[in-house]
């Protein structure tokens, strides 16, 4: 009986406007000209046809966005959300959740069907009909991945502008997105791109290993090598972007420097896939869920990247800069100190639990234990199995079946940071120095909070923040990404997202709801 | 020991939660008729405008009550034997307590007016309110809305965002001038018309029509004007639902009388929360607050009490918030809507209409009583430092960005504020502190010392 209230009189008053009825026409033709492309028509003029089509498809999505928010006084407007069934699981939810799901089969499985030419032959279709743009940029022919690219862009453009338009009383939100408009489109699309015209390696500046998993791999370090000193010094900044820039980040801001301001998944989930943020499941269950999967694809990939350069060492043990016995002693140096600051706790790091401690200091062991034997018997396989399947599988099960075709085809069931929530192993580590290690938090406004439930619902990750609130405690989780709605959302101005180094050991213990102390009487305590 | 609570709000399940938290060995129930779970009754009106399901308004899920077995019962409490410490439910059945807590919350008040009980009249205090004001939405072109408080703004908006045109009645000259300065009051009528609503000011409902078949068709007001709507919102206050207690010996006058430990006349059994009405409240707070905050304070205070920690009520330092569509509310402290003789306040508002900041101090020694703000948030804590510290005005102008909680990048209008301050006075007041938690924190430090 409980689930049936409110949805009684459903959508009985939100029909649209005439400016959404227009937009959705002009951004259904933009669509159809698309797949007209995708199924081999021929247009005269097909550039021209491509900038129209694209120009239709986001002109329309922004006509309606415009004639959304336009009419309405500045301020939080989720009226209807759960009403309406492209947001509540409903079949214009479905239907995405399939149409989404079946583009990205395609687009990593199947791209011949997409239109990309094999095994050197033109391309036909969908792809051929980015051709023109391609060549234009990079005077290259397009690929899937370049068509990927340039939808994926538009996307946070045109749903971040929306984004912007609905949040436009809120500073940090317009801030923040223009952020990840400009780290996608300046960073990831257009500069990689550039730097092929120019003949320069491919790389995306803002990527980052573990994100970015073939960062260490054979043909990526090869290929930025023969490149000459552009190439070296994008190795060394990936390099120092995983050891230097990322964790002083961190610490000063939390893993939202990241995962709401620059990160392209984070980007998309922020932009795309804010109308379904509220459908991230805020269970306990979800929860324990979330922590096992997540970490278990963080041991996995350095298990992987472990064997893979491992593996390129022991091919060609003089090595690349590193010889294969200088990376045995950084192998043990890493994970060694890493292990030591575990239990040697410096006292400005939060308290870690005992079980988080044990079970990070077994892997750290196992990696030490096996590369080591690895070494001294000549063996390749530090963990058994050839690198090149730990590699091959990863890519295939995490990064393009978690991370792409779930990641983002599941928006429309299971909210916009599937991917972020449960498998990104980057997210894993900027999360696990949040927890312990940064000086960002979310306050807890005094006693104000009245539990009603628009911060849990409006986590993307999940996170139940009224939890938190209700009894006034700061709120410090691995996974939060700092998006910033739920004090957005909060009716009451209970939530602030806030850093400081001065508790940064301390920050999650203090109860700051009224309640009642047998000595001092009721009162506000810390 | 067994310990019955009736109501499952804010109040009860406070009081339920903390027995637990105090007590591993108490047997604990919970009486509801109203819902299975305890949900935020703040929220309801989320709930209607989409924002959020059921489930969502449910601050815990299923499993906790079992879990920390507290015991939920849906049924509905008729009579009370409080010699024989015996509850009769309305389908015959008896429960016995140790303890009794009555928790049973309000009612919205009914004045008498013809036609207060046809269809489609209903307040929006319970679960069943939303669920009418649900099936009186279908097909609804027009909803009148009657009294000026916070449930009658709220109710404006939810009608609003499923596009219902709403006619809002409120008797006063401007919306809730009882509780807020006019200035903060008109801010709020503006905001209300800006919104499309039909504002009438200086406007009480005479009467109810029928539209021949038992429902509600239009509203007659004070002025003689007929207004048609097929639902009718009474939102003119509550009052506590104590119907039950009639013949139980338990003492009520509006609420149920109780003392500082929030015990009632009969033995072992409590009162909190809305329903409760304090013999001797502190100086400058009504006798009944039904408010969430201090229901919740009450909650914990009550299991105290219960299990020999006796403590009495003291609700501190008055805070409440609220928000009127799109403007936040937030008050700390002492914030009349007259003021009395000796006190004044410095009040600025922004050029837009739609944020202001109001300081209330008093005129001899210029310490600051109170902060109201509307679309600025504060920290409660450092407001509530200042006033406990009695500090003067000129020092909380100095140091005012230490409070402000507005979320990082939003403009900050304390400098504006000094401005104003300077140019009425003639005083050149320096800002002290800035906006950051670092300084926040050490400030709390050192009040605290």
């Amino acid at each position: 009986m409980e689930p049936n209230l409110s949805i009684i009189n459903q959508s009985a008053h939100f029909g649209l406007n005439l400016g959404q009825k227009l937009g959705s026409i002009l951004a259904g033709l933009g669509l159809l000209l698309l797949s007209l492309g995708l199924f081999g028509v021929q247009f005269p003029y097909s550039f021209a046809f491509l900038i129209l089509a694209l120009l239709m498809l986001s002109g329309g999505m922004l006509l309606y966005a415009w004639y959304t928010y336009s009419g309405q006084t500045a301020g939080i407007k989720n009226n209807g959300v759960w009403f309406k069934s492209l947001s509540n699981r409903g079949l214009w939810g479905m239907l995405s959740a399939v149409l989404i799901t079946g583009f990205y089969v395609f687009l990593y499985f199947m791209p011949q069907y997409l239109g990309q030419g094999q095994n050197g032959a033109a391309n036909s279709g969908l792809i051929a009909f980015f051709d023109p743009l391609s060549q234009f940029l990079k005077k290259q022919p397009a690929s899937q991945w370049f068509v990927y690219g340039v939808l994926y862009t538009l996307g946070i453009l045109v749903m971040g502008i929306k984004f912007i338009w609905k949040y436009r009383h809120n500073r940090y939100q317009v801030f923040r997105t223009c952020s990840v408009m400009f780290f996608q489109t300046g960073i990831a699309f257009l500069l990689p791109e550039f730097m092929q015209r120019l003949n320069q390696p491919y790389y995306d500046f803002k990527n980052m290993w573990p994100l970015d998993y073939d960062f260490f791999e054979k043909g990526q370090m090869d290929y930025l090598l023969n490149s000459g000193g552009v190439g070296l010094f994008m190795i060394v900044f990936g390099v120092a972007m995983i050891f230097i820039i990322s964790p002083v980040l961190t610490y000063f801001y939390g893993k939202r420097w990241y995962c709401s301001w620059v990160c392209g998944c984070g980007g998309l989930a922020e932009t795309v896939g804010d109308p379904f943020r509220q459908l991230s499941d805020k269970s306990l269950r979800a929860w324990k869920i979330e922590r096992w999967l997540i970490y278990s694809v963080l041991v996995f990939v350095v298990i992987m990247t472990v064997a893979v350069l491992f593996a390129i060492f022991h091919e060609n043990p003089a090595g690349y800069y590193v010889t294969r016995d200088l990376f045995l002693v950084i192998v043990l140096a890493i994970f060694g100190g890493l292990g030591l600051l575990l239990w040697q706790r410096p006292k400005y790091v939060q308290q870690i639990p005992r079980s988080v401690k044990i079970a990070a200091s077994s892997v750290f062991a196992l990696i030490i234990v096996l590369t080591t034997l690895a070494y001294f018997t000549n063996n390749p396989n530090v963990f058994f199995i050839p690198a090149d399947w730990l590699k091959a599988w990863y890519g295939f099960f995490i990064g393009a079946i978690f991370s792409g075709v779930i990641g983002v085809g599941f928006y429309p069931l299971m909210g916009s940071r599937v991917w972020c929530r449960f498998g990104c192993p980057m997210a894993a580590i900027l999360g696990l120095q949040q927890k312990f290690f940064s000086r960002f938090r979310i306050t807890t406004n005094g006693g104000q909070c009245i539990s009603c439930g628009n911060c849990s619902t409006y986590c993307e990750m999940g996170i139940d923040v009224r939890a938190y609130a209700q009894r006034g405690q700061d709120i410090v989780r691995a996974s939060c990404v700092g998006c910033g709605i739920c004090a957005a959302v909060c009716p009451r101005g209970v939530l602030r997202l806030e850093n400081s180094a001065l508790d940064v050991h301390t920050r999650a213990e203090a109860v700051r709801v009224i309640r009642l102390d047998v000595e001092k009487g009721v009162g506000l305590m810390q | 020991m067994h310990i019955v609570i009736i109501g499952n709000g804010i109040s009860g399940i406070t009081a339920a939660r903390t027995l637990r938290q105090l007590s591993a060995d108490c047997q604990i129930t919970v009486i509801s008729a109203e819902s299975d779970y305890f949900f935020s009754r703040t929220a309801l009106m989320y709930v209607y405008m989409g924002h959020l399901r059921w489930k969502d308004i449910q601050p815990y899920e299923d499993w906790f009550w079992e879990k920390n077995r507290i015991q939920l019962k849906n049924a509905r409490i008729q009579s009370i034997d409080t010699g024989a410490k015996v509850l009769h439910s309305g389908s015959g059945e008896q429960i016995s307590y140790n303890k009794l807590i009555i928790a049973s919350g309000s009612q919205p008040n009914k004045y008498g007016w013809p036609g207060q009980d046809l269809q489609g009249v209903h307040g929006l205090y319970s679960k069943q309110d939303l669920e009418a004001m649900e099936k009186g939405s279908i097909g609804l072109e027009r909803a009148a809305i009657v009294g000026g408080g916070l449930i009658g703004i709220e109710m404006a908006e939810m009608f609003h965002s499923r596009h219902i045109p709403v006619t809002f009645l409120v008797r006063e000259s401007s919306f809730w001038n009882g509780v807020l300065p006019a200035e903060e009051s008109a801010m709020i009528n503006r905001h209300i018309r800006e919104h499309g609503i039909d504002l009438r000011l200086n406007t009480e409902l005479k009467e109810i029509i029928d539209d021949g078949r038992g429902k509600a068709g239009a509203v007659i007001t004070s002025t003689g004007e007929r207004i048609a709507c097929g639902y009718v919102g009474l939102t003119a206050g509550v009052s506590p639902n104590i119907g039950f207690l009639q013949g139980s010996g338990i003492a009520v006058q509006r609420g149920i009388l109780v003392d500082a430990y929030l015990q009632t006349n009969a033995p072992d059994v409590y009162a909190i929360g809305d329903c409760a009405e304090l013999q001797q409240p502190d100086p400058g707070r009504r006798a009944i607050e039904p408010v969430w905050y201090t229901g919740r304070m009450m909650g914990e205070n009550v299991a105290h009490n219960i299990l020999g920690k006796k403590t009495a009520y003291q609700p501190g330092i008055w805070f409440n918030s609220a928000k009127f569509f799109d403007i936040e509310y937030q008050v700390y402290g002492h914030v009349p809507a007259q003021f009395n003789a000796g006190e004044a306040s410095f009040y600025w508002e922004h050029r837009d209409g739609k944020k202001a900041i109001r300081i209330v101090y008093d005129r001899a020694s210029s310490a600051v009583l109170g902060f109201n703000l509307m679309g600025i948030r504060y920290r409660q804590e450092v407001c509530e430092r200042w006033i406990q510290g009695k500090t003067p005005l000129e020092h909380v102008l100095q140091d005012l960005s230490l409070a402000n909680f507005d979320p990082e990048f939003f403009p900050e209008y304390e400098a504006a504020l000094l401005e104003k301050y300077s140019a009425e006075t003639g005083k050149s007041i320096q800002r002290r502190a800035k906006r950051s938690l670092r300084s926040v924190l050490q400030f709390l430090k050192l009040s605290q010392a």
